[in-house]
């Protein structure tokens, strides 16, 4: 070997290497997932009707006293379909405060869809044009936001809610937060 | 030369990107030329969510449209550029934006390819310096360079005795 050779060798196979290492790991990664600035932050403010009835109006303060979930939801939505009977389970079995926004929705398909596949909403806010759903940087329904007991948004998360996500992600979150007494006391 | 000129050609062109397709959004009026040109401006600039490689002009996403609409309003209720884009930034993240912030995190994305063409043209020099040192032959040992006249002398000698 001559006596420039790991120089000239070695630096490009260092540098290919390192980027080599770093693109990799790019590519393991969701670019659907948005990181949401407002983890960390107060709920956004709102005041809605709920889709049961239009006269009573909610709004974030309501979300306040225990840890919870809040689900933006809507009818029109496959992949909210195919979370349903999940979100069921957990309001059912698991104990979990669930609240709904009602994103983008007609009240007539929203409450068809509660009646005809079961509510596991506390209540569901109905964001008929999506005003709200923009202040909580909605982009993808479902979405899962974890409230704590003061409603600050503690966790975002984006498309629907499984077991995986669940088991990995909420439900440690919410023994924390004192949200799910079922989990706490396990 | 011609050809580094083409390439100069072609990546200012690309450079300029394609011009925001036209017909895709919906007519709106502003009361004033530089309100319309901001709202254009923003729209052209921001990113959509939904549909992640488009900017919110371009895209037919509802989001998309409800933003335009929101950026709409705003414009008219006379917030400037950077109210704008705060106001979007708070909800969606840096993420909206096809411009990010220079900040420390965000240095890499901003000169990485600028230190990469620096890295890149000291290498071409240092090369280029070696192989031009390389081409300029050394100045020969005058002890051998006489031995190679004496051989080329008798050489010679010997050729002019054969033609004889």
């Amino acid at each position: 070997m001559r006596p420039g050779a790991p120089l000239r060798y070695g630096l490009p196979l260092l540098v290919f290497a390192g980027l080599a290492a770093l693109l990799w790991q790019g590519l393991g990664r969701d670019p659907k997932l948005v990181p949401s600035p407002l983890v960390g932050r107060p709920a956004p403010a709102f005041a809605l009707p709920t889709v049961r009835d239009p006269a009573r109006t909610v709004s974030e303060r309501d979300l306040r006293g225990r840890a919870a979930l809040l689900n933006v939801w809507a009818s029109w939505c496959t992949a909210c379909r195919q979370e349903h009977p999940f979100l069921l389970r957990l309001a059912r079995e698991e104990g979990v405060a669930i609240y709904g926004l009602n994103y983008k929705d007609r009240r007539e398909d929203a409450l068809r869809w509660l009646d005809r596949l079961g509510d596991p909403y506390v209540w569901s806010a109905q964001d008929r044009s999506g005003r709200v759903g923009i202040d909580w940087g909605v982009y993808g329904v479902p979405e899962t936001f974890v409230l704590d007991a003061q409603g600050i948004i503690r966790y975002k998360h984006v498309g629907p809610l499984d077991e995986k996500v669940w088991r990995e992600r909420i439900a440690p979150l919410l023994a924390q937060l004192g949200g799910a007494a079922k989990e706490a006391a396990r | 030369m011609r050809a580094l000129l083409a390439v100069l050609a072609l990546l200012l062109a690309l450079g300029r990107g394609a011009p925001a397709a036209a017909g895709a959004i919906e007519p709106r009026e502003f009361p004033t030329p530089e309100q319309d040109a901001l709202y254009h401006e923003l729209i052209g600039e921001l990113r959509c969510l939904v549909c992640q490689n488009q900017n919110l002009a371009e895209s037919e996403a509802d989001l998309a449209k409800d933003l335009r609409d929101e950026i709409a309003e705003m414009v008219r209720a006379g917030k400037s550029r950077e109210e704008v884009i705060d106001f979007l930034v708070a909800r969606y993240g840096d993420f909206v934006r096809y411009r990010p912030p220079l900040r420390r995190d965000t240095w890499l994305l901003w000169l990485g390819p600028f230190v990469l063409l620096a890295a890149g043209l000291a290498a071409l020099a240092v090369v280029l310096r070696r192989r031009q040192r390389a081409a300029v032959p050394a100045a020969p040992d005058p002890e051998a360079l006489a031995r190679a006249r004496a051989f080329l002398g008798g050489e010679a000698a010997r050729d002019g005795d054969r033609a004889r």
